[in-house]
């Protein structure tokens, strides 16, 4: 681990706050997505609010519970919630109901991959439905924690207890289990396809090399990570869980094997949601204290968005262009930056 | 009680050996008329059915942490509801978990200690468990699981007992106490015990282990109409016409000072005594007076998880006694008292 200097007093760093234009949710915020020119802030139940250029809010009602779930290809956003419903919010606003559990079990976990196939979970069971083709489930070993669709071809991963197993819905008898004790949760495979990563229930991530499934530890946080993003092109896994943003190297062919993250912008709260650009080398960063801030990957440069002093920030997103920056805390009291 | 701990959703965790009644209790208490709205964690869908409340199902799915504490098991399905659920805050007052006939309550009760997201929005409040007063006697002799659930109760609510004689009773209550005299029992039939007396019982809660005196042999509350006499008998004869049964293999064992304990000795033989203990030690719970220290310091532990902090000042007055109970299998008592002992200060 690297000694770093204290963080810059609020003095010397600089500030865009006043550039920032605040939004008030008022209602409890999980994330943050852009559809079309929008960003569309999904709720703890029941709404997600669109916030326009100008700040104008519009809430729509999308399920009659908790959203447990939400995941988003710019197009539209695809939301399990815990009356057993999947549904969908297109970019004006409509919302569609996909699927229905039987059971009305907790959706706990949704995907959604680029050619319009998503897949959910209750349970053990995760489904996928891709076009009008008919719905293929597959059942694990215990509940799912996570799923993702690999970058190239349809194949999914499904996070579980004790591994991962992946999954070609369109093969019979091709699921692959990848074993690592311990509890999976969020699962994501890096845009190039060679890397799975999972963030456990304990405070680490775990990792193989697709092409021999050889293991990645990646431990040392002090808490959960429950935020992950991929940067520009790859080459880095920015993380949240720690005081500090970390920064995993994934630009070699060994990932970050024997090597140390970068650990950027330390302040004296815990990351809770990192986002990184679209296109260039910078990540946002929102902290437990409600800090937001912006950071140069290659040097830690850091821009303050927003200050302290309110609760956790929930929410980070960036448009597809990397113009707009949303955030919100748990209270939904956030803001757009337009760069 | 502090306001980071009272803005923390209480959470009962309802256990009880096949049949016993625990849903009649839970159907109690989702039906009475409250005024509070619980989550409720089920595992079968059906048995009950309240439209107020929300209903989860639940998997009972155990999983051990990777932590290198063997028994510090936690149960991953908790963790992902109580995640789900705090997106609701604010649309419940309070959890009720219930486990299986034939569950261990450690998982559960570990997973409240172990996940720092849980532990920050919530806290257990009491471990209850359901016995049949006509069968938990059977069953302490041939299901592990059932002198588990009494080992690990902080509220004992004995039910059925219109099904059994005087007699039965008293054998059963005593049978009971050899395994966890600290728990608060309740006699009942068709679990019909007041709401508080289940319910936000704070017996998890660091500030509110005042008192864990034994209760030997002798019931919290009694039905007026069928057993009026009975219990008060025993406070001015302990132990009259009963048995007090010493279970061979779940034990409690309760410790107590009135000089004050060294904490640099005291601390790393209680931590060392949960790590090489632990898989024995279902619970426990102490109050602590320390040298030159004028605040309680009080904890509490799950098998080899444990913990602890200042509480209060010491009132004027009070008597500065450390008191410490564990309740386990096959406890090494001699070994227990011995390390006890050497971290008074002489």
């Amino acid at each position: 681990m690297k000694e770093f200097a204290p963080a810059p007093d609020s003095a010397s760093i600089v500030s865009v706050t006043d550039r920032v234009k605040p939004i008030g949710l008022g209602m409890a915020v999980t994330s943050v997505h852009f559809l079309g020119g929008r960003a569309a802030f999904v709720g703890g139940e029941e709404n997600v609010a669109f916030v326009d250029s100008k700040g104008e809010i519009t809430t729509v009602a999308v399920h009659s519970g908790g959203i447990l779930s939400t995941a988003s290809d710019g197009k539209r956003l695809v939301m399990g919630g815990d009356a057993g419903k999947v549904v969908s919010l297109d970019a004006k606003g409509e919302a569609t109901l996909l699927a229905t559990d039987p059971k009305r079990r907790w959706i706990d976990a949704v995907a959604l991959h680029a050619d319009g196939t998503f897949a959910w979970s209750a349970g053990k069971t995760a489904t996928v439905k891709s076009g009008k083709a008919e719905e293929k489930s597959i059942e694990v070993p215990s509940t799912v924690g996570g799923l993702a669709f690999a970058p190239k071809g349809l194949r999914l991963a499904i996070a579980h207890y004790n591994g991962v197993t992946l999954w070609f819905p369109n093969m019979a008898g091709s699921a692959e289990f990848l074993p690592w004790a311990g509890s999976h949760h969020a699962v994501t495979f890096s845009p190039d396809n060679k890397f799975l990563v999972t963030a456990m229930h304990e405070p680490a991530l775990h990792g193989w090399r697709l092409a021999d499934n050889r293991h990645m530890r990646m431990t040392g946080y002090p808490g959960r990570v429950r935020s992950m993003s991929w940067s520009a092109g790859g080459k880095g896994l920015a993380t949240s869980g720690a005081d500090t943003v970390i920064v995993w190297p994934f630009g070699s062919k060994d990932g970050p094997m024997g090597k140390e993250p970068a650990m950027l912008a330390p302040l004296q709260a815990r990351v809770s949601v990192v986002a990184c650009h679209p296109k260039n080398d910078i990540l946002a960063a929102g902290y437990s204290d409600g800090t937001v801030l912006m950071l140069r990957l290659e040097d830690g440069a850091e821009i303050l968005v927003r200050r302290n002093g309110t609760p956790p920030v929930a929410a980070l997103g960036w448009n597809a262009k990397g113009t707009l920056l949303a955030f919100a805390d748990e209270n939904g009291d956030g803001g757009l930056l337009e760069l | 009680m502090s306001e980071a701990t009272s803005q923390k959703i209480p959470v009962t965790v309802l256990t009880g050996y096949l049949g016993a009644g625990k849903t009649t209790l839970l159907n109690r208490i989702l039906s009475e008329n409250h005024g509070k709205k619980y989550a409720v964690i089920v595992n079968e869908f059906g048995e009950i059915g309240i439209d107020n409340d929300l209903i989860i199902g639940a998997d009972e799915e155990v999983f051990e942490m990777n932590n290198g504490c063997i028994c510090c098991t936690v149960r991953g399905d908790l963790v992902r509801i109580m995640d789900g659920l705090m997106k609701r805050k604010g649309k419940f007052d309070a959890i009720i978990v219930e486990t299986t006939g034939l569950a261990d309550p450690a998982p559960v009760a570990q997973t409240f200690f172990v996940d720092e997201d849980v532990q920050k929005n919530a806290r257990l409040d009491a471990v209850v468990t359901v016995a049949d007063a006509k069968w938990l006697s059977d069953r302490l002799k041939d299901a592990p699981e059932a002198k588990n659930q009494i080992a690990f109760a902080d509220v004992i609510v004995l039910n059925k007992t219109d099904l059994v004689t005087k007699g039965e009773l008293a054998e059963v209550e005593a049978r009971i106490r050899g395994i966890n005299p600290y728990a608060k029992l309740h006699r009942t039939e068709r679990c019909s015990v007041a709401l508080s007396d289940v319910l936000d019982r704070g017996a998890f809660d660091l500030d509110r282990i005042l008192d864990i005196e034994p209760d030997f042999l002798e019931a919290d509350d009694h039905d007026h109409d069928h057993h009026h006499g009975h219990a008060h008998d025993h406070h001015h004869d302990h132990g009259h016409g009963l048995k007090h049964y010493h279970d061979e293999e779940m034990q409690s064992l309760s410790l107590k000072t009135d000089k004050p304990l060294d904490p640099n000795v005291f601390m790393p033989w209680l931590q060392n005594l949960v790590q090489v203990e632990g898989g024995k030690i279902l619970r426990s719970k102490g109050i602590l007076a320390f040298q030159d220290d004028d605040d309680r310091y009080v904890f509490q532990g799950v098998h080899m998880m444990l913990e602890g902090n200042h509480q209060r000042t010491w009132k004027e007055g009070e008597p500065r006694e450390s008191r410490l109970v564990f309740i386990g299998r096959e406890l090494p008592e001699e070994a227990i008292r011995k390390g006890f002992e050497s971290c008074i200060v002489s």
